[in-house]
């Protein structure tokens, strides 16, 4: 069979957990059973899909599977299997599939089970795709994947606000860690040329040498230090044992704060061999393995012990990473392994006791050994794994470490320390694994247990016994049973050939032995002498790293709100302050920083009198609008005036088309305003208050006098322009000689076909805002006089009627010819608007909105569809959207006309304006149909 | 001239943000359209102010810059779409709480 390669039987391992995932869900209803098997299958599965490409990676090769996704951001989906992740998978799917069974025996059997195990489905594809993954950014997806699922998996029981604060906390502090994971990510890419691991593995001396190698280690170590929990970050995984046991098992021992100590390992050969490193990660290490021992010893829940010592066992790992030697590499690997087979059985074991009897209180919990004897004992092998006791696995993990201490070159002149410190850290280990099975087996009767307890399900207990064995097994005869599997991932690790090393349970008397008889006998002794050290310990204050967390948390969420509140008072005004504020704040600072490159006084046009004056009448009305604003009739006329000032300009500097436009517009903005006066209430507003003026005569003149200053500077800087290609373009590329109109529907028309969206979006909104609203329509003006109530004028009327056909030849003329032409579609469109409403105000509503389309929705429909249509037209003719084509047609009396399908797209184009100009403005004007009458005042 | 243009958009822009800073709705209305008016000058300028020479192909003409004339162009005809929609929310928002402050009714 071709296809089935090896490379597809590697893509599909993550491939079948993550599409398998909601299968437990879906299989709920069919009970639990079926939803355990499910999962279990599909454990079972990734499993047989690994098992063909295992001989190779314990062969020491390195299967790469490849499918680009992303390549431009050098993201491409990946995989890659060597000795490695081959451990760590199956570390995943075999202690994975020994917790889906325990936790169908420990789960209530009121719980369907179909939630937990979806989201261990999930967690497990994350967790697998974290150690397969070949490229960086794909392994930085799947470390926040787990993340994510790790948080539902720990507030599973979401009714108990212990869950959710642990959960929360985890999240916290693994998310936070994966932000600077990501930001070490994309560094670490940057120096290395590619996010691909074989190329960032082989390029370890040029990561090393590079200026941004410490930065770039310590964010990666942030990331990896959070995931693992080690010191000042662990304080997430005591609060994250409110999970259900089943999860701590998994996540909290075996699989998620590996990840950590995985990246460690991953990213040894390019990350590995330096100073900064060894102390970096071997100080966190050591410092966590002794701080999170000695506190270890004084937990009182059975699972809190439990954590604290995987904290410190993962600290020793984090240590031997650290140690920086080939051999401690494999001894941390070595003990990757040991520590997630004792750990997980002890989590179950710790599971058991707290089914049973209620409560994981090791002062109450005392006796076990006598109720449930043959889960004591194996919980007791376990612990002596732990504590390091011979012919256990954790015994030979721990030698080697002691050996490293003992032959590590580092510290010449104080050869002593590192001995002494590890063999301090082994009687810590000793002591609190004395304590956990003294107190909770023996030590006299349990106390006031809230169930009676017995020995648990035969299946219950099935998973303990088998990891039990494998401890065992593993610690009397390494070299048969765990011998290749090291070998394998180790050499992965590495990327080097392996140091010569023997696994062996007997090295013969040496210094390491010595170490671990004082270490048994030390640990005995600081148990023995409990009492002192606890009462010693009860008066220390106390540590609360989580209520501290929460209590930043609130602080941080009780900030923001005051923040918010202080911002966001509802009042306009001061929004508008602020932002301009921070825009004259900005456009200064860019202003007064940017390089002077202007030089000298704008060469330009020479002032001439028309311009002058057109320019002095503008300053004039704006002036006047804005000191008589409070008279609303005058200072509309002096924006009118202002607007046609400005038109004049447009004509002056050789823009006619943009005059026609300014022209047309003005007219519906009077229209517009007067309507819109006539409603608001005429009642003089109170006058501003004389700080408030201040403020914002003051904001008015620093952003005028800012905006005329960048336009002086603009003015005098060197044209710079693309518009050579417009105008070059024009004829040949869009069939018209008015560049402006080719540009607006041609060149530029997509950017066009989105104004007109936008136009037709206001038409929308016109129907949501005026739809049946009804305004008090006043009868006298604020001086008492009535309205005239002689509404429209015959002359005027008459007169509309005469100029409607002629103004709309003028409309459709201008239409046409916009093409070469000042005109077009937006021209052309505002004037017919203006002839229409025209009719409006000669006519009246009455008289004139029954003879307009009744539905402007469909007009706006038709128009977006013209234009957006002869867009997609050439499509057939297999080129991109809105390309034009264009040619000459003789015309009756027009003569030579050159048509260009763009003037469709024109005609689009017109047909919206229109629609928008003359809904919105009789939208307005039949408001005075349905408007109330005033009550009059007597 | 350069400089009376300039003098133009400042002013224009000054007389824009005082009277959208004011309570009323209207003085706000006829702010933000002097300050649509600013806006378009100053693209307009960008493109530097030339006389006598419209966009037009035509023989041995010359032109000036038609880019930012688009831009004004449409700049224009959204600016009326975006005055209209300021008009009828300040008649909506009559009719809801019948006033014409800007801003949100504090306390009844």
């Amino acid at each position: 069979m071709n296809w089935l390669n090896s490379s597809v039987l590697l893509a599909a391992i993550p491939a079948t957990a993550f599409a398998a995932f909601p299968v437990p869900l879906l299989l709920q209803r069919h009970g639990r059973v079926t939803a355990a098997v499910a999962t279990a299958a599909v454990m079972a599965s990734c499993l047989a899909l690994l098992l063909p490409l295992a001989p190779a990676a314990f062969a020491g090769g390195t299967e790469i599977a490849r499918l680009a996704w992303l390549p431009a951001y050098g993201l491409d989906l990946s995989l890659r299997l060597d000795g490695l992740g081959l451990l760590f998978c199956l570390l995943i799917l075999g202690i994975g599939l020994l917790v889906v069974l325990y936790a169908a025996w420990y789960l209530p059997a009121s719980d369907r089970l179909g939630r937990f195990y979806s989201i261990l489905l999930l967690f497990m594809a994350a967790m697998l795709g974290v150690v397969l993954s070949e490229n960086l950014l794909l392994l930085l997806v799947f470390w926040e994947l787990t993340s994510l699922s790790s948080f539902l998996l720990v507030a599973y029981q979401s009714e108990k606000y212990e869950s959710r604060i642990g959960a929360r906390l985890a999240l916290a502090v693994t998310g936070g860690g994966g932000l600077a994971l990501l930001a070490g990510i994309l560094l670490l890419g940057h120096i290395a040329g590619s996010y691909e691991l074989s190329v960032i593995l082989a390029a370890g001396e040029r990561i090393r040498a590079h200026a941004l190698y410490a930065p770039t280690l310590i964010l990666i170590l942030l990331g990896a230090f959070t995931k693992s929990a080690q010191f000042p970050f662990h304080f997430w995984l005591p609060s994250a044992m409110a999970a259900p046991t089943p999860v701590s098992a998994y996540l909290h021992s075996a699989t998620m704060v590996k990840a950590g100590v995985f990246l460690l390992a991953r990213l040894y050969p390019a990350l590995g061999s330096s100073d900064l490193w060894f102390w970096l990660v071997g100080g966190t290490g050591a410092v966590t393995l002794v701080y999170a021992a000695a506190t270890a010893l004084f937990r009182n829940d059975i699972k809190g012990l439990l954590a604290y010592s995987t904290i410190s066992h993962l600290g020793l790992i984090t240590l031997l990473f650290g140690l920086d030697t080939p051999l401690s590499v494999v001894a941390g690997v070595f003990h990757i392994i040991n520590h997630a087979i004792f750990k997980a059985s002890l989590f179950m074991a710790a599971g058991v006791i707290d089914h049973e009897c209620g409560t994981r209180d090791m002062r109450r919990v005392n006796g076990m050994f006598r109720v449930m004897p043959i889960t004591a004992t194996l919980a007791i092998i376990a612990a002596g794994s732990m504590a390091g006791v011979p012919l256990l696995n954790g015994f030979l993990s721990k030698e080697m470490f002691f050996a490293e201490t003992v032959t590590y070159p580092q510290f010449e002149p104080l050869g002593w320390a590192l001995p002494l410190f590890a063999t301090i850290a082994g009687m810590l280990a000793v002591a609190y694994s004395s304590r956990f099975i003294h107190d909770v087996f023996f030590n006299g009767e349990p106390i006031d247990l809230p169930r009676q307890p017995h020995e648990p399900p035969r299946w219950m207990r099935a998973p303990i016994e088998l990891l039990v064995l494998l401890c065992l097994l593993v610690g009397v005869a390494p070299g048969w049973t765990v011998g290749p599997l090291l070998d394998a991932a180790a050499g992965a690790a590495l990327q080097a050939p392996l140091p010569d090393f023997h696994l062996a349970l007997w090295h013969g008397f040496n210094k390491p032995l010595l170490m671990s008889v004082l270490a048994l006998a030390g640990g005995v002794l600081i148990y023995a002498f409990r009492r002192p050290l606890f009462a010693w310990q009860d008066q220390l204050p106390p540590m609360h790293p989580r209520t501290a967390f929460e209590r930043f948390y609130r602080a941080l969420a009780a900030g923001a709100r005051r923040n918010v509140a202080r911002l966001d008072n509802g009042s306009l005004q001061r929004y508008c302050a602020l932002l301009i504020a921070f825009v004259v704040l900005l456009g200064g600072w860019a202003f007064f920083s940017g390089a002077d490159d202007a030089g000298g006084q704008p060469a330009g046009q020479a002032a001439d009198e028309a311009a002058v004056g057109t320019l002095l009448v503008l300053l004039l009305g704006a002036l006047g609008a804005t000191a008589l604003y409070r008279e609303r009739l005058l200072a509309v006329i002096l924006v009118s005036i202002v607007g046609l000032s400005v038109t004049l300009t447009f004509i002056r500097f050789s823009a006619p088309d943009l005059a026609l436009t300014q022209l047309a517009v003005e007219t519906g903005t009077i229209v517009l305003m007067l309507l819109v006066l006539y409603y608001l209430p005429a009642r003089n507003a109170p006058k501003s208050s004389a700080p408030r003026l201040i403020r914002d005569l003051l904001l008015a003149l620093l952003s005028g006098g800012g905006l005329a200053l960048v336009t002086l500077r603009m003015l005098a800087a060197p044209v710079d322009t693309l518009s050579g290609f417009y105008l070059q373009q024009a004829v040949p590329g869009g069939g018209g000689a008015n560049v402006v109109n080719v540009i607006l529907v041609d060149f530029r028309g997509f950017d066009t076909l989105g104004e007109i969206t936008v136009l037709a979006m206001v038409a929308l909104a016109s129907h949501a805002l005026l739809d049946r609203l009804t305004l008090i329509a006043p009868r006298r003006d604020p001086d008492g006089r009535a309205w005239a109530s002689e509404a429209h004028p015959l002359f005027l009327s008459m007169l509309a009627r005469l100029l409607l056909p002629l103004a709309l030849t003028v409309s459709v003329y201008v239409l046409l010819r916009g093409h070469n032409l000042p005109g077009g579609g937006f021209v052309a469109g505002l004037i017919t608007s203006v002839a229409l409403v025209t009719q409006y105000l000669a006519n009246g509503i009455g008289a004139v909105q029954p003879r307009l389309p009744r539905q402007p929705v469909r007009l706006l429909a038709l128009g977006l569809l013209l234009a957006a249509g002869i867009g997609v037209a050439s499509w057939p003719f297999g080129r991109p959207f809105l390309t034009s084509a264009h040619g000459h047609v003789r015309l009756p009396l027009l003569g030579d006309v050159e048509l260009a399908s763009a003037m469709v797209f024109d005609l689009g184009v017109y047909i919206v304006v229109v629609t928008v100009v003359v809904s919105v403005l009789s939208g307005l004007g039949q408001l005075s149909l349905r408007a109330r009458q005033p009550v009059e005042e007597a | 001239m350069e400089a009376l243009l300039a003098t133009a958009v400042g002013v224009l822009t000054a007389c824009g943000v005082f009277l959208i800073l004011r309570a009323r709705t209207f003085p706000v209305l006829l702010g933000l359209t002097l300050l649509s008016y600013a806006v378009n000058l100053f693209l307009f300028a960008s493109g530097r102010l030339r006389l006598g020479a419209p966009p037009l192909i035509r023989a041995g003409g010359s032109y000036t810059d038609p880019l930012p004339q688009a831009l004004v162009l449409t700049a224009i005809v959204i600016g009326f779409g975006m005055t209209a929609y300021l008009a009828m929310l300040a008649l909506r928002a009559l009719s809801e709480s019948g006033g014409d402050h800007v801003d949100v009714a504090k306390e009844p």
